[in-house]
Order: structure tokens, then sequence, then C-alpha cells
């Protein structure tokens, strides 16, 4: 009793040099090099644009009001649609891929959960020039198409192999959280809807669906936040007819030099994604009190 | 019959998922110089990427970039992650250690932009390592973090009523325990800041670019054979990396156990 007594005062006696010591570098550096530039994007949306590139006085709302015009609400619109449709797609092939992972031996769910993830640590760049491979007019599908007389076609720079780009780049970030939810499911409920007569589809709509939204939606989430800001796969695959807002920000950072209006955009960006994640909250304490 | 069909569809991700690296590699063997048409066998264009000198020039940038990266996110990480496990443990902390890692990276690429050019910093090498930190330290701290809270915290409790002092109860206790996790993140703060585009695009001197920047530019204008080798080259890279974090660390396991 009285050596615990003394292990914890000797626990906060000679510490509080390393404690400090420990957490002071590294929140000092995220403070320097993530909170404080994202304070200048905020800081920046309500500024004037220097005539050189940079940012001046007067404070202006006029970033934000150029927003609401039609051409950028387009451009939104559309990014919007394109991740939107990256996430479905990637559900699509993501959850039923997810669910074959939870029917494997334990030793070779490790194995198929690496290799779902290996392509995801390669070269970024990497995998969307593949796609530039695969589509293009003399490439591989149009060549195969047209074997079989359905070619030749052209994929590549159209608004489909942007979608497809996105589904490609993100679909192993759907299947990790389909996955973990799936395996925390009881597999006791599926047999027991089965053996009542309930068919696939309707297990799949009674029991699967709701009982792994948490983890469909931490999916979803994970495809699309990334797939809205990209602008390189718009650029490499979508050439010139698919501009997304991620496009438009990088325009304005690094061509037209407006940075004023390029944070406003990227504010817009973080307004969406903000909001999501508070639907996203409140459908996953709404799932728990269900649960419950 | 049934066992297979119900893995059926895991078949057809892989399909979707390695097909195209697949079809990358094959192409960096092809003797001709149309990137699209196959007309034999030739290693040619991987003594051809030595004598590329934006390839060679880019590639050591990266290096130096990762390197560092490594380095700093180490050291920062793994104290962040004693931080937030064992002194400070705080909802606010974590999200803020969480946040580089789900934020959207032009976001922050933008933000460093700004800052960098606000606090007159010259673009480089030493700022790309720098806003490449921000994601490593997200990561180690993350990895070491769950080696730490999986680790009994009596050891260190006994280490300091035996006298060590605490830097001593640090290397020669607290260290060895977490040392897999320390060497998992480290080679996850290489791999990420050697594949890392976005943020480097933006806060790199257009002299001095990283590698992932000279694909890039290359892509853009079009598909040349050396990028299929190049290409190949970084997914053996990446593909070995990722393998030894999985030996070191047992990934895999951590993932398929993340559902606590």
């Amino acid at each position: 009793m009285t050596s615990r007594t003394s292990a914890g005062v000797r626990r906060h006696g000679d510490g509080p040099l390393l404690r400090a010591l420990s957490s002071i570098p590294a929140l000092g550096y995220l403070l320097v090099l993530m909170v404080i530039p994202l304070g200048l994007v905020i800081a920046y949306a309500f500024l004037t644009s220097g005539r050189f590139g940079g940012v001046q006085g007067p404070v202006t709302f006029d970033n934000i009001a150029r927003l609401f015009q039609p051409l950028y609400l387009e451009v939104l619109l559309s990014s919007v649609v394109n991740a939107g449709l990256a996430t479905f797609f990637a559900f699509l092939i993501g959850f039923p891929a997810a669910l074959a992972i939870t029917r494997l031996s334990s030793t070779w769910q490790t194995v198929a959960l690496i290799a779902v993830v290996l392509p995801f640590w390669t070269n970024f760049l990497i995998r969307t020039y593949a796609w530039i491979l695969l589509l293009n007019r003399e490439g591989i599908l149009s060549d195969g198409l047209s074997l079989i007389g359905l070619g030749p076609i052209e994929v590549l720079y159209t608004r489909e192999a942007v979608i497809l780009g996105l589904t490609y780049a993100y679909i192993p970030l759907m299947v990790l959280p389909i996955y973990a939810s799936l395996q925390r499911l009881d597999p006791v409920l599926l047999e027991a809807a089965c053996n009542l007569g309930a068919g696939p589809w309707r297990r799949f709509r009674t029991i699967l669906l709701p009982l792994t939204m948490p983890g469909i939606i931490t999916g979803c989430l994970f495809v699309f936040i990334p797939s809205l800001g990209n602008f390189v796969i718009p650029e490499l695959l979508g050439g010139g007819n698919s501009q997304m807002i991620g496009n438009l920000i990088r325009d304005q950072f690094l061509k037209s030099r407006d940075w004023p209006f390029g944070s406003a955009l990227s504010l817009l960006v973080l307004a969406l994604l903000v909001i999501i994640v508070m639907i996203q909250a409140s459908a996953a304490r709404r799932s728990r009190k269900w649960g419950a | 019959m049934r066992r297979a069909f119900g893995i059926a569809p895991l078949w057809i991700l892989y399909a979707f998922l390695y097909i195209p690296i697949a079809v990358v590699v094959v192409m960096s063997f092809n003797a001709s110089d149309n990137p699209f048409l196959w007309s034999g066998f030739s290693l040619q264009w991987y003594p051809a990427l030595l004598q590329d000198s934006d390839i060679m020039g880019g590639l050591r940038t990266t290096l130096i970039v990762a390197t560092g990266t490594t380095v700093i996110s180490v050291v920062l990480g793994t104290l962040l992650a004693l931080a937030l496990e064992r002194y400070f443990p705080s909802r606010f902390l974590d999200a803020a250690a969480a946040a580089p890692a789900v934020m959207p990276d032009i976001m922050l690429a933008i933000g460093l932009l700004a800052f960098y050019t606000l606090v007159n910093f010259t673009l480089g090498s030493v700022s790309v390592m720098l806003a490449h930190s921000v994601f490593g330290i997200a990561f180690v701290a993350a990895v070491v973090r769950v080696r730490l809270a999986g680790m009994d915290s009596s050891l260190e409790e006994a280490s300091r009523d035996l006298g060590a002092s605490s830097l001593k109860t640090f290397w020669s206790v607290t260290l060895p325990g977490i040392r897999p996790a320390v060497i998992a993140g480290a080679l996850l703060a290489f791999t990420l800041s050697l594949d890392e585009f976005t943020v480097a695009f933006f806060t790199a001197s257009p002299a001095d670019p990283t590698l992932p920047i000279v694909i890039y530019s290359s892509v853009r204008f079009g598909v040349t054979p050396q990028i299929n080798a190049l290409a190949t080259l970084l997914l053996l890279v990446s593909f070995i990396a990722i393998l030894l974090i999985q030996r070191t660390s047992r990934l895999g396991d951590s993932l398929r156990r993340k559902e606590s």
C-alpha cells in the first residue's frame, strides 16, 4: 500500500521534465505547421489579392460572394457528383469484397487485407497513370473491345474516366472500415434470418446493411473526402473537360495567383465536409441508440 | 461450390486493383518506343532511367526529403504518442494529432504555401520535408500509441521505483518495448513522403522538384516508356516497404483488431 503511494508520488515527482519535453515539440510543430497554415487560409479568404500574388487589406466578403456565381457553383456541384459517384461505385465493389474477406480463415483474412491495402501504399500518380495506358484510344481496353467489334472507344478524357480513377484510387479506404464492422457482426443473426426464410436481398437489407452502417459511413467519408479535393485525377484522366474544385483551387494559387479567392474556394470545400461529418456524427448517434 | 461463389467479389476487387498495375509492369519490358504497343521483350528502359537527368535529380531530392521526414516524424511522433498515451490523455489532443491524416491534403498544401510565403521561408527540400513531417508525425504517433496502449505501464513504474531516472526508464524500458512500432512508423513515414504529391507540388521549389512532381510533369505531356520502368521500380520499393512494415508491426493483425 505504501509502496503504491510512493510509486504514484515518484511518478508525478520526477516526471514533469520528461512530460513537458515529450509533448511540447510535437504539439508545437503541429501548431506552427498545421494550425497556423489552416488559420491563414481562413483569414486569406476575407482579404484582397495583392498585385503579385500574396494578400493585402482591406477585409472584404467579395471572395465569399464570388463563390455563388453560377460558374463556380457548377464546378462544385459536378465535383460533389463525381466524388459521390466514385463513393457509390467503391461501395458497390467494396462491400461484397469486404463480406467475402470475413468468410476466409483467420490467416487468409490478414493476407487478403494486406492485398487490399498494398496498392494504396504505392505511388498515387503511377496508379492514375496506369489508367492512361488502359483507357487510351490506342490502349488495351479499346483494342480488346475492337476485337469483339465494340471499339475503338475513347474513355480517356471523359467524366467517366475521372469517376473511375477516383474509385480506383480510394477503394481500399472503403473496404477496411466495412470489413471491421462486418467482423463484429454476430453470424448467428444471419443464420437465424436464413432459417426463418429470408432471402439474400432481405438478409442484406434488414441485417447486414443497418448493422454495418457505421463502417459503411466511415468508408464513404474516407473515399468522398479525398475525392472531392483531388485535382490530379481530373487533370490526367479528364483532360480539360472535367475540372473539379481542386483544379480551381490549384489554379487560383499557382496560376491566377488570386490567393484570397483560392482560400475562399477551399473554405467552401471545408464547410461542405464539416456538414457531411456532422450528418455522419448524428447518424452514428442514432445508430448507437438503435443498437441499445 | 457455394464457398467459391462466396469469395468471387474479392477476386473482382483484386482484378480491379491489380490489372492496371500489372499492365504498367508488363509494358515496362516493352521493346517498342510506342508505350501502347507491345513489340517484344526488352530491358532497355531501365538503364535509360539512369541517363535521364530530370528523373535522377527528382530521385535525389525525394530521397533527401524522405530521409529528413522520417527522422523528424519518428522523433516527434514517438514523443507525441508518449504524451497522448502516458502523460496528457485528452480527446482534444487526440483529434489534433489525427487531423493531418483526415484533412483534404490540398488544404494543408495551400496553407503551408501561404505560411512559407508569409514568413519568407525559401521553398526547397527543407520546406517539403517540414510539410511531409506534419503527416509523418500523425502516422508515427498513431502506430506507436497502439503499441504503448498494449504495453504494461507497471514495468515503467517499477523502473522508476527502483530509482531509474525518467530518461533512463525511457531508454531501457519504454523504448525497447515500442521498438517494432517505431521501426514500422519510420517505414510508414518514409513511404508516405516518397509517394506524396499534392503537398510537395505546392511547397517544393520549381527548380528542385521531387520525383512524384517529375512524374506528374512528364505524364501530363504524354506517356513515355521510361515512365513505365520507373513506375515498376517505385511499385517494387513500395511493396517491399509495406511487407517490411507488416513483418515488424503485424500491420495486418492491427487492421483486423482495429474494430474494437
